[in-house]
């Protein structure tokens, strides 16, 4: 990787946070449990790198490992995302 | 346009997906839908990604996927709500593992293939990665066992704890040293997964009981991070992007929790609260308690006007939200007014009651922080706490010995009658004496949560 491309995705690092910064500290206490599982499962997003590592097409220690990863990661994605949506749907108002 | 354009303008749609679905989050009305649109952006990168490295024709990736999403769906629907701290420390684990493994195998990939020489950059980014994640996935399993039950939930400590820590984290330091340097040499890149793993036990150890709020936000704030190290190695800025909304979430949700218990993150991290401090003068005397049975209890509750609920995780434990959801309706029937005051660190996770109460149909208009409902408890017949201990304990106002003094606490002692539901006098996390329990307006209704609350619910539907 050169440098110049490292300064790129360090621009994009620090916009972003400031960007979670923003949206997250205004999300009242009352979500805070499903914004974990919410945001737990974005950082399944490394499912993007497990199905990268896991694409050689010879079988190899790098791709076993990859496998592996990639299982964990769509665990965390769909595990996440559906047990917060199952959470969401119980926040009812007053009828 | 080619192929490549149309795969970075994807990322770019999921990235901006992912934002609008955090946004979404923050409010009641909009969150299921956030929470679908986030999906949504998963999905496109996931399918673009499938479509960029022409793995499609894999067959064991889509297998990989299929099995991960089945057992991912399965536990989704199965886990009780009172489990969800479990549950989370368990998936954010599995991110930290994922993580890990993905910069092994790209390490793997690049040591095993002479031709390739492993630049500065890329081993500095796959050291971080395997550090952040293995102490993410260590720590978070520690976490899953200490709230599961299966190792002491308490604090774990010995003499020499922060020097042994200190030195494991000089030796990481010194190993991803010597891996930038020789990124070729196998032995280092392995002892530095080694012990970070050890290190991601060491540090969750010393952490427990009501600190795993703070514990499961910091873990699940190091997923994230971990998650952006991966990106830097793979050069992929939707796993930046990604990575760093749920690193800052886990990082505000961390400080939430340390400002609701008036303590540094360092103190917390450094563990063992309440051991340090000598016992105070006040907590040495007897504290006097005055026992009410069930049937005094409905009474009370009959000739109340408003109420004012303060759940803890005694209630999770005893799972007693939905009797106290049958309670809440029979008293709006007689016109008694019923309100629930949250604590910020009430439970095990970050916002831990809300998802209870959520789950046994009480609206979540009727949950009001603490801030907006101490105010309240002045004016209110009953204060009925059920399973909180030291979110209540007026020595933190009062008893500058206290190891909780200076916490903000919810104001129930003010209420004109306090009713505690408590199983026995056990002390709280905290390991102090709750003042609380001897003041004269204060009334201890001994028993199982759950039993005893279904037992005042068939006694007030007789009066």
């Amino acid at each position: 990787m050169n440098p110049e491309n490292l300064i790129v995705l360090l621009y994009v690092l620090v916009l972003a946070s400031f960007v979670g910064f923003e949206l997250i500290a205004k999300i009242p206490p009352t979500l805070h449990t499903p914004l974990m599982s919410g945001s737990n499962a974005i950082s399944g997003i490394t499912i993007v790198g497990a199905i990268v590592a896991s694409g050689p097409d010879v079988w190899s220690t790098s791709k076993v490992l990859g496998i592996a990863a990639l299982f964990l990661a769509t665990l965390n994605v769909v595990g996440g995302y559906a047990v917060t949506d199952r959470m969401l749907q119980m926040f009812k108002k007053k009828k | 346009m080619n192929q490549d354009i149309i795969i970075k303008i994807a990322y770019l749609v999921a990235s901006v997906l992912f934002i609008v679905g955090i946004k979404m989050l923050g409010k009641t009305t909009t969150a299921r839908k956030g929470n679908t649109l986030s999906s949504a952006a998963m999905l496109i990168a996931v399918l673009i990604t499938l479509l960029d490295k022409n793995v499609l024709s894999y067959t064991e990736i889509f297998v990989t996927i299929l099995i991960g999403s089945a057992v991912g769906l399965y536990i989704a629907q199965k886990v009780e709500m009172t489990q969800m701290p479990e549950m989370v420390a368990l998936l954010n684990g599995f991110g930290g593992a994922s993580s890990v493994l993905v910069a092994t195998s790209e390490y793997w990939k690049l040591a095993h293939d002479s031709a390739a020489t492993m630049d500065p950059i890329a081993a500095i980014t796959t050291a971080l990665s395997v550090i952040i994640g293995s102490v993410t996935f260590t720590g978070s399993m520690v976490a899953f066992g200490k709230l599961k039950g299966l190792i002491n939930g308490g604090s774990v400590t010995f003499k020499g704890q922060h020097l042994l820590n200190a030195l494991f984290l000089a030796a990481i330091i010194i190993l991803s040293a010597m891996m930038v340097s020789s990124p070729n040499t196998e032995v280092w890149m392995f002892s530095l997964l080694f012990l970070s793993l050890v290190l991601g036990v060491l540090v969750v150890i010393p952490i427990g009981g009501a600190d795993m709020p703070v514990v499961i936000s910091l873990l699940n704030s190091y997923s994230g991070i971990a998650a952006c190290a991966t990106g830097f190695i793979l050069n992929n800025q939707v796993l930046i992007i990604a990575g760093a909304l749920v690193g800052t979430s886990g990082i505000i949700l961390t400080q939430i929790m340390c400002k609701a218990m008036n303590r540094s993150l360092a103190n917390v991290l450094l563990g063992g609260f309440g051991q340090t401090v000598g016992t105070s003068s006040k907590s040495e005397q007897e504290i006097v308690t005055k026992e009410v049975g069930v049937e005094e209890t409905a009474m009370l509750f009959d000739s109340a006007s408003s109420v004012i609920i303060v759940p803890g995780y005694g209630m999770a434990v005893a799972q007693a939200q939905h009797v106290v959801r049958e309670l809440t309706d029979l008293l709006e029937k007689r016109n008694i007014s019923v309100k629930f005051a949250i604590h910020p660190v009430a439970g095990r996770m970050p916002g831990h009651m809300n998802v209870l109460l959520a789950e046994a149909n009480i609206p979540y208009d009727k949950l009001i922080e603490m801030d907006d409902i101490n105010d309240e408890f002045a004016n209110t017949d009953i204060a009925l706490i059920i399973g909180a201990n030291d979110v209540v304990n007026p020595a933190a106002r009062n008893n500058p010995q206290s190891p909780i003094y200076g916490m903000p606490i919810l104001n129930a002692d003010k209420a004109r009658t306090v009713i505690v539901s408590k199983r026995s006098m056990n002390a709280g996390y905290a390991g102090i004496e709750n003042e609380l329990f001897g003041f004269p307006n204060c009334l201890m209704l001994f028993g199982d949560a759950k039993s005893s609350m279904s037992k005042v619910v068939s006694e007030l539907k007789e009066l």
